[in-house]
């Protein structure tokens, strides 16, 4: 995410490949670290809270179902925009950032709104192992989702200022690369954390 | 590029000119970062060992009160975490910035601003850890500070919260340096430089560099488990709530344990280039050397737990991680042995680098054997908590990665400053230092089996420690008159008027020594062609029929500043300003919401002002 | 370079926006498939296997589809397979000492 000025100046690399798009896969291995960690704190204490309410007492499949299928949803768009823009689609690429944007801010309304059920249903953040290793796990998610939607929301700016010009797709391209990681560390989220608790809930 | 960017405002237009203390700011020049890295590095290194005389002062005679046991505490904790964190890790840093773009023949690394970003990262970072000797105490449950003594409930005091800010913030500036120095690394080689033609030191930087970037986010997340169960009430190692300690100690060594290595593999790259070029051989065994350093970076993924032996994980867990233990001692092995292959029949100049890595080749196969005896769980169980650990940790990181750093400053100070340590200097500073090391470190094997415990603010007489604690008292105060000889030449070095050193005073083999000392801005007026390992030795030197090497006229280096027009990346406000909005808003987590605020404004306001930064200075030519 | 050339691509082309929306729905398809499945009690014995694998297909489709890594240069998979497969080496390794695979 830097310079956007820049042209055909750049010295050939070693490998032929942009040095940004390579930070950013670096970025994102190491970011499975990171979540690693998180989700591997989760499962070491899932069933080991000494007092409720559980997991199966406050999941809602079906709502979160709704969200997860949402931030998917959001990866089409983000993949769209990213056509757009490199088929010098301005139009397009300002409707599917949107969109993106859109779908992103949705999910984390969703979460924003679970959390609050969770929390009258009795769910805090100090309560018991599981609000703890649930919220900061789920919180960390939803802050990488609201960073990457300020992203989205900067570039949809700089889109209606001219700045996007057809030749900087790769810009785009990285914010899609750091949009979709978000969403695929969902899909783990949603199956290791919500799914395997539905046959708990009665 | 205005013509995408319509008018540059002016706030945004690059600094320029590169004159004055207000260019050292604003640089994104690798070799400038790199001295920044390395005075604020050596800076730290020598708080950290007033740190350690203190101690030692403490622990020189039974039942002293040279400081009270909570100042102790902090003092051993903070001695540790400087160390570490602080000097050995940044004075890394400062030979990668240095050393890497010139040996790879870049002009400089992938991400010239994000470099100087980690600097000041480092920098402010350090600056919190160590802000708790003023705002009410430092960290003082030990540099693994292990839970729940760590808790707020155990260690209400701001000390462990400076560790947990301090510690995010220099993780933050790691991983930063480390993504661009793979980058670099990868995509940034002169042509014909293929990876198995780069010198060890660049091979030792890219393993160090992706344990980094693997590593640090584990401590992250403990880290900030920590953070949110002293300041938020959750129950990550609270063990009221069901929670487990020994997590704590699992991600800290999942993390601590490749950070062991990021403490060593640099050193061991700056041995590699200075036999060679003190031998005035090439490097016996390259392959073996680069694929045991991959394999130590790989492995050091493996053996955590061999620190946990006495937590009781059982004994099939202890099993496992005893074996891959042992299985991590070999390439080290396989290094030793290419070392002294490269030795062998050498033509050796014992030059002040020479002399400190040889010093490393012995000190740290002394910590290497007291390590493997570690490795035994039954050994380990008496072992562990004692000063033989300290031992093994002073004869390995000091031993090994402080005399693999000196020898790295004896060797590249003259490509930097363009004028050369004094020798003799150089000389006495090493063996006083290798007297006063192992007078320090030696006797803490044998009283450590004898039972003296670590951490302890004193001891009685009865144990019977009493002379062997004092001896290594007497080797620290060795240890610090050879820092003070060390000042001296430096001090006097430096300020020479003559630029003595030339652009290869040691006739080396690597590309770093090619051009003019200190480098021009731009590095290589011509990026060369590579055509095999020790690229610029081949530069110098034709194999005679004899096997001798034959000096090629004019294949020396280059020591003509050549005008060159060269537009190299221009200065930049945003690095230091984004680091400053990122150590506002740590520090404000530990004072108000509303720093917190500002902070994130700022580091918000630095990053984007530096996307949208144009890619060069506004005015061209300097 | 800003760009990346054809030279870079592996196998296969590039994407259209058809194939796109197509692999869309088929993630949508297996999400359904994931809730619907969770709730027939008789696959309770074999739930977990299954939800792995199709949470593993999502999670390579839209790695290798829409993060476009099946038709880019290797390294940007090594990158990324190599951050990946430490992260699960070590969520198993520490799940294994703490007992959870032993019920």
């Amino acid at each position: 995410m830097s310079q956007l000025s820049h042209a055909a100046e750049h010295p050939p690399t070693t490998t032929g490949l942009d040095h940004r798009k390579m930070v950013m896969w670096a970025f994102l291995g190491s970011d499975c670290l990171f979540f690693g960690s998180l989700i591997a704190t989760y499962l070491l204490y899932k069933g080991k809270s000494l007092v409720g309410p559980y997991p199966a007492d406050v999941f809602n499949i079906p709502y979160t179902s709704v969200s997860a299928f949402v931030l998917l949803m959001s990866s089409l768009t983000m993949v769209l925009a990213l056509a757009a823009i490199q088929r010098g689609d301005q139009r397009g690429l300002r409707i599917w950032l949107a969109a993106t944007a859109l779908l992103g801010a949705i999910f984390i309304g969703g979460q924003y709104f679970e959390f609050i059920t969770f929390y009258h249903n009795g769910l805090g953040l100090t309560t018991n192992l599981f609000g703890t290793t649930f919220y900061v796990l789920t919180g960390f998610h939803g802050a990488h989702v609201t960073f990457g939607i300020i992203i989205l929301l900067s570039f949809l700016v700089m889109s209606f200022r001219g700045r996007v010009a057809p030749e900087q797709h790769l810009n785009i391209e990285l914010a899609g690369l750091y949009w979709h990681f978000v969403d695929v560390v969902w899909i783990v989220i949603f199956t290791v954390i919500y799914l395997v608790e539905a046959p708990n809930i009665v | 590029m205005a013509a995408i960017t319509g008018t540059v405002p002016r706030w945004l237009q690059r600094p320029s000119g590169y004159g004055g203390l207000w260019s050292w700011v604003v640089t994104v020049d690798h070799k400038r970062i790199g001295v920044l890295y390395g005075i604020t590095s050596v800076a730290f290194f020598f708080v950290g060992g007033i740190e350690a005389l203190i101690i030692r002062l403490q622990l020189a005679g039974p039942g002293n009160s040279v400081v009270s046991p909570e100042v102790y505490s902090q003092l051993f904790s903070m001695h540790a975490l400087t160390m570490i964190f602080l000097a050995i890790m940044p004075l890394s840093s400062a030979f990668f910035n240095i050393v890497i773009p010139l040996q790879i023949g870049a002009r400089d690394v992938a991400f010239p601003r994000l470099n100087a970003l980690s600097y000041w990262v480092y920098l402010f970072g350090g600056l919190l850890l160590n802000a708790g000797w003023f705002f009410g105490g430092s960290p003082g449950s030990g540099w693994f500070a292990y839970a729940p003594l760590t808790s707020s409930t155990f260690d209400p005091s701001a000390g462990m919260d400076y560790y947990v800010m301090g510690l995010l913030m220099l993780g933050i500036a790691s991983m930063a340096a480390a993504f661009n120095f793979v980058v670099t690394i990868i995509n940034m080689r002169a042509p014909g430089m293929s990876l198995m033609r780069m010198p060890v030191f660049t091979w030792m930087t890219f393993v160090t560099s992706l344990l980094l970037a693997t590593a640090m986010p584990v401590i992250t997340v403990a880290l900030i488990q920590l953070g949110f169960d002293r300041m938020l009430g959750t129950h990550f190692f609270d063990a009221t709530a069901g929670g487990l300690p020994i997590l704590w100690q699992h991600l800290f060594w999942v993390f601590g344990h490749p950070e062991v290595y990021i403490l060593i593999l640099p050193a061991m790259g700056i041995v590699s280039e200075v036999l060679p070029t003190f031998s005035r051989k090439p490097l016996f065994g390259y392959p073996f050397i680069v694929f045991s350093g991959i394999f130590i970076g790989f492995m050091g993924w493996a053996v955590w737990s061999h620190h946990m032996f006495t937590v009781g994980l059982g004994p099939v867990a202890n099993a496992a991680f005893t074996v891959s233990t042992l299985l991590i001692a070999v390439p080290t092995g396989v290094k030793v042995f290419n070392w002294i292959g490269t030795l062998w029949n050498g033509s050796i100049e014992y030059k002040t680098p020479m002399l400190f890595s040889l010093g490393f080749i012995a000190l740290f196969i002394i910590g290497g054997l007291s390590g493997v005896t570690h490795a035994s769980p039954p050994a380990d169980a008496q072992q562990q908590d004692t000063y033989y650990i300290v031992g093994h940790i002073h004869y390995v990181l000091f031993g090994g990665s402080i005399f693999g750093l000196f020898s790295g400053i004896y060797y590249w100070f003259p490509k930097v400053t363009g004028r050369l340590l004094g020798e003799g200097l150089g000389k006495l500073h090493f063996w006083t230092m290798f007297i006063g090391m192992n007078v320090a470190f030696a006797p803490m094997h044998w009283v450590g089996l004898d039972g003296m415990p670590r951490r302890i603010y004193t001891y009685e007489s009865s144990m019977g420690w009493d002379f062997w604690n004092l001896v290594s008292t007497v080797g620290a105060a060795v240890v610090a008159l050879s820092m003070l000889v060390f000042l001296w030449n430096f001090f006097v070095s430096v300020r020479k008027t003559e630029l003595d050193a030339g652009p290869d005073p040691w006739d080396a083999r690597t590309l770093e020594w090619s051009m003019s000392s200190p480098p021009p801005h731009y590095n290589f007026a011509q990026i060369p062609t590579v055509h095999g390992r020790d690229a610029f030795w081949d530069q110098k030197y034709a194999e005679g029929p004899d096997g001798i090497p034959t000096p090629i006229p004019s294949g020396g280096a280059s020591n003509v500043e050549e005008h060159v027009n060269i537009q190299m990346p221009g200065l930049s406000y945003f690095p230091i300003i984004t680091a400053l909005g990122l150590a506002l808003t740590f520090s404000g987590l530990l004072v108000h919401l509303a720093v917190v605020a500002v902070g994130v404004l700022v580091a918000f306001f630095g990053a984007y002002g530096w996307a949208f930064e144009p890619a060069e200075e506004a005015e061209e030519g300097h | 370079m800003a760009t990346e050339s054809a030279t870079h691509t592996r196998q296969g082309s590039h994407p259209t926006p058809a194939r796109y929306i197509a692999i869309a729905l088929i993630l949508a398809a297996i999400t359904i498939v994931e809730v619907v499945i969770v709730y027939l009690d008789f696959l309770n014995p074999v739930l977990l296997p299954l939800l792995a694998v199709l949470s593993i297909a999502k999670f390579a489709m839209v790695v290798m589809f829409f993060m476009h890594l099946k038709f880019d240069d290797r390294l940007f998979s090594v990158l990324f397979v190599g951050g990946l497969l430490l992260a699960t080496g070590v969520l198993v390794a520490l799940m294994t000492l703490f007992g959870v695979f032993f019920a």
